[in-house]
């Protein structure tokens, strides 16, 4: 069999323990931070070593045999689902962080380092590592270069791809490419932002330099509160509109307000429709200049609440309630599920006001959380999956959010991926010209189509079978995938 | 009208397509000195023009490539925003096409980005005249890959900009910009210190022991960091950084080959000539009669690479050549947008 074979010359390849094929030991692999999707990978390798992983996939590539790599499995979309029939790739043991060049600003790290690890290494210079999506005690940065994740300071600050300078990359082949460099411009094609976010289907990133960020002198945040939530979105407007960027811009609703406040107490004010929280950050000058002018644009566009934070303590305490949001409303229901859509932010009241439909005709409950500076909304919808019924309500609801995102101009996923959760989709975000030019993408890397197949990019037939099935939604279960 | 251009697109790819005659893109012409000699029969962008959506609360601007950025610059500035990357002209009716696909940014390139890191989405035709439609208007977005921000520096040699969606940014309240004198290896020190401080600092230039430096921010930041580094203010400022980007400050008044390297922020360069530095230290301007091979060598060194910007004489290739494994990963992504090899030959290299 050629599993026997490949099985033989990856234990030549690695140390015994660094081979997994015993159920037992493949079931922490068996999903991502998408848990509703599970499957058992053939079997799983560790290595330690870049050489190691260009061997592997040497021989991944002379078998034929699908490669899924996996960082710390954080991801919200299924991207590190494994393949019953390919090698699951961990690259949590290569973990080291190789270089920090304060003076130059940047640091050479290994994919299986965690986030939050890189701002740790760079606090004694006064410098950090600025994109923190919330998983960033746990997530790597191979898995944030993978989904080019976000945080809530993209606005200011940009995501993964504006945040990182070079990549070293195995090919399905076993070439290693630099791509970028601790330059700024690089010559031919802008492969490291092709890079960034293609979900494992492009090459195995095996190192990463990113760039690091000066310490802002000072961040200082504002809470108001709105009796109408379409107020709220107003005032992020006018807050952009007279020329002020925020650090961090987020909005939650009531239902978001009353789960994160019974669960963390930050103080919210219970009454309000919708809160808005305000960061400001720069040098001390900057942000008193600031906090002023937005304490004076939220008065007027009719907050009934407004506070600033005192100190430091109080700051953390008004985030602690956002950071919370999730795991608060996973207290109101047995189960939850997020979604990820971006919209332009003119469109929000609009957005919202189907939502609030859908919610009524599904029977379901929703809590909006906001990245209101950059349109990123994140729907949480209420359920109990042993309620019979409940789940195809759900992924009816859900669908058609994502569909109104594209319709109002926006997108299916702002920051969790496409992965195997949204893949139908994006047969609503794109044509199938633009698709087959996807495919023609992953083949100039990927000719036979061996990394992470099957995600982040449908098949056309797929597409048809799923514009057909939209016709009848409701009534026919999707095939292919195994849904929650 | 609108339509009636885009079928003359769709008409004369379909016609480079049946008669094997490449086609050379082509906005206003500001930069056809820069990249390699592209071939082919010009295919003019200008007529397709005009800015489609403006948000200004969305930060997002959206226009036709053949827009003339000066066009576009005052439509933001009149909301008070501009471009975050702060592009050279380099002619009074540069594109927007031509600026994406050139993929050059100015001096504040260094604390905001880059052309690409602002680039949202993109329309286009591909090299079998298929209009695509990749990324969109909004600032998070991750489905699909990335083809918007490939096509910043693609040099037109993946496809026929059609439209770009970008995110502007406000002008800052305020700017000052301060001189200092001293060496260059106290320069490059200082860039690279103060850009690890929390200063609002937007664009650095070094040349003949000058040290210039420009903040931006709000009034009482530009004044507590003008207080902070001392320095002389330079009151024409505006038009110094103009200078350096549009590159008509005296400097560049040479007939000697300009070359352009990418470098480290941190690198001492050691190359005969006269050198200006910008970017915190991160881009050298450096005229020089040297060898092709010995200013390649002198970047690779320094882990860096270099572009021949302007010279009378071009050699093999103007860009850094590029490793084995990573020139063939290129050839496959030109092939797939563009099967039939017709967009600007030659321009990036050889044979693409």
């Amino acid at each position: 069999m050629k599993s026997d074979r490949l099985i033989k010359r990856l234990r030549e390849i690695l140390p015994a323990d660094s081979v997994l094929t015993e159920p037992e030991d493949l079931k922490p692999y068996e999903s991502d931070g998408l848990t509703a999707y599970r499957k058992l990978p053939m079997l799983t390798v560790i290595p330690e070593t870049e050489a190691q992983v260009q061997q592997i996939l040497r021989a991944c590539h002379a078998a034929g045999v699908p490669v899924v790599a996996r960082g710390s499995g954080t991801g919200l979309s299924g991207g590190a689902l494994p393949l019953e029939n390919g090698v699951l790739l961990s690259l949590a043991k290569l973990s080291r962080i190789l270089h920090v060049d304060p003076l130059g600003r940047t640091a050479r790290v290994q994919p299986g380092v965690r986030n939050l690890a890189i701002s740790e290494a760079a606090a004694p210079h006064q410098l950090y590592y600025a994109p923190d999506p919330s998983s960033q005690i746990i997530c790597s940065i191979g898995g944030n270069v993978a989904e080019n994740s976000g945080g809530v300071h993209c606005l200011k600050y940009g995501l993964t791809v504006n945040n990182i300078l070079a990549l070293r990359v195995v090919t399905i082949e076993g070439d290693i490419l630099e791509l970028g460099s601790t330059a700024l411009d690089s010559a031919g094609y802008d492969l490291l932002a092709l890079m960034t976010g293609s979900e494992g289907m492009l090459g195995v990133i095996t190192e990463v330099t990113v760039k690091l960020l000066p310490k802002p002198e000072r961040a200082q945040v504002l809470m108001a509160g709105f009796d109408d939530i379409e107020k709220a979105g107003a005032a992020v407007a006018a807050i952009i509109s007279a020329g002020i960027i925020p650090a961090g811009l987020e909005m939650m609703d009531k239902l978001a307000i009353q789960a994160a406040e019974d669960f963390v107490h930050a103080g919210y004010p219970l009454e309000a429709e919708a809160i808005l929280l305000c960061e400001l950050d720069g040098t001390n000058e900057e942000v008193s200049e600031e906090i002023k002018r937005v304490h004076a644009i939220l008065q007027s566009s009719g907050a009934t609440s407004l506070r600033t934070a005192n100190d430091e303590a109080e700051r953390l305490k008004f985030w602690a309630g956002r950071k919370a949001a999730f795991p608060a409303v996973g207290r109101l229901a047995p189960d939850y599920y997020c979604m990820d859509g971006t919209i332009p932010r003119k469109r929000l009241g609009e957005v919202l006001a189907r939502i609030r439909e859908y919610s009524q005709h599904y029977g379901l409950r929703v809590a909006n959380v906001f990245h209101a500076g950059d349109g990123n909304l994140h729907p949480l919808i209420l359920y109990d999956a042993n309620k019979p019924g409940e789940l195809a309500r759900v992924e009816a609801f859900g669908a058609k959010v994502l569909e109104l995102s594209v319709e109002v101009g926006g997108t299916i996923t702002g920051e969790h991926g496409v992965g195997v959760e949204k893949i139908d989709q994006m047969c609503v975000q794109f044509q199938p010209k633009e698709l087959t030019l996807f495919h023609a993408l992953k083949a100039a890397w990927d000719e036979q189509g061996l990394l992470n197949p099957g995600k982040a990019v449908p098949t056309l037939h797929r597409c048809a079978e799923y514009g057909a099935m939209h016709v009848h939604q409701g009534q026919v279960k999707f095939p292919g995938i195994p849904r929650f | 009208m609108v339509d009636t251009i885009l079928d003359q697109f769709t008409e004369a790819i379909r016609q480079a397509i049946s008669r094997r005659r490449p086609v050379r893109i082509r906005g206003s012409g500001s930069k056809d000195f820069y990249g390699g000699a592209s071939q082919g029969e010009v295919l003019d962008t200008t007529a397709y023009r005009g800015v489609i959506d403006y948000a200004p609360e969305e930060l997002v601007i959206t226009a036709r490539a053949g827009t003339p950025l000066a066009e576009i610059e005052a439509a933001l500035a009149v909301n008070g925003q501009m471009l975050p990357f702060e592009p050279p002209h380099f002619g009074p009716r540069a594109t927007l096409g031509g600026c994406v696909a050139a993929g050059l940014s100015g001096p504040r390139r260094a604390s905001l980005g880059a052309v690409r890191d602002f680039v949202l989405g993109i329309q286009m035709m591909d090299g079998k005249a298929d209009p695509l439609r990749f990324g969109g208007q909004v600032m998070k977005n991750v489905a699909g890959y990335d083809v918007s921000r490939l096509m910043a520096g693609s040099l037109g040699t993946l496809g026929l900009i059609l439209e770009v969606s970008l995110k502007v940014l406000p002008r800052p309240k305020d700017e000052a910009t301060l001189q200092f004198e001293c060496d260059e290896v106290l320069a490059l020190q200082k860039m690279n210190r103060w850009a690890g401080a929390p200063l609002p600092i937007s664009a650095t230039c070094y040349h003949d022991q000058v040290l210039t430096l420009r903040l931006s921010g709000a009034k009482a930041a530009v004044q507590a960091a003008h207080a902070k580094l001392g320095g002389q203010a330079l009151v024409a400022g505006e038009e110094f950084w103009r200078g350096i980007r549009e590159q008509s400050a005296n400097f560049f008044r040479s007939s000697a080959p300009l070359w352009r390297l990418s470098l480290p922020s941190t690198a001492v360069l050691d190359l005969p000539g006269k050198q200006l530095i910008e970017w915190g230290g991160a881009l050298r301007w450096v005229f020089t009669e040297a060898e092709p091979e010995v200013v390649r060598a002198a970047a690779e060194q320094l882990h860096g690479q270099a572009t021949l910007f302007r010279g009378a004489t071009k050699p093999q290739s103007v860009f850094h050549p590029l490793p084995k494994p990573l020139m063939a990963v290129h050839r496959r992504i030109k092939h797939a947008f563009d099967p039939h090899g017709i967009f600007n030959l030659g321009r990036m290299y050889a044979d693409f």
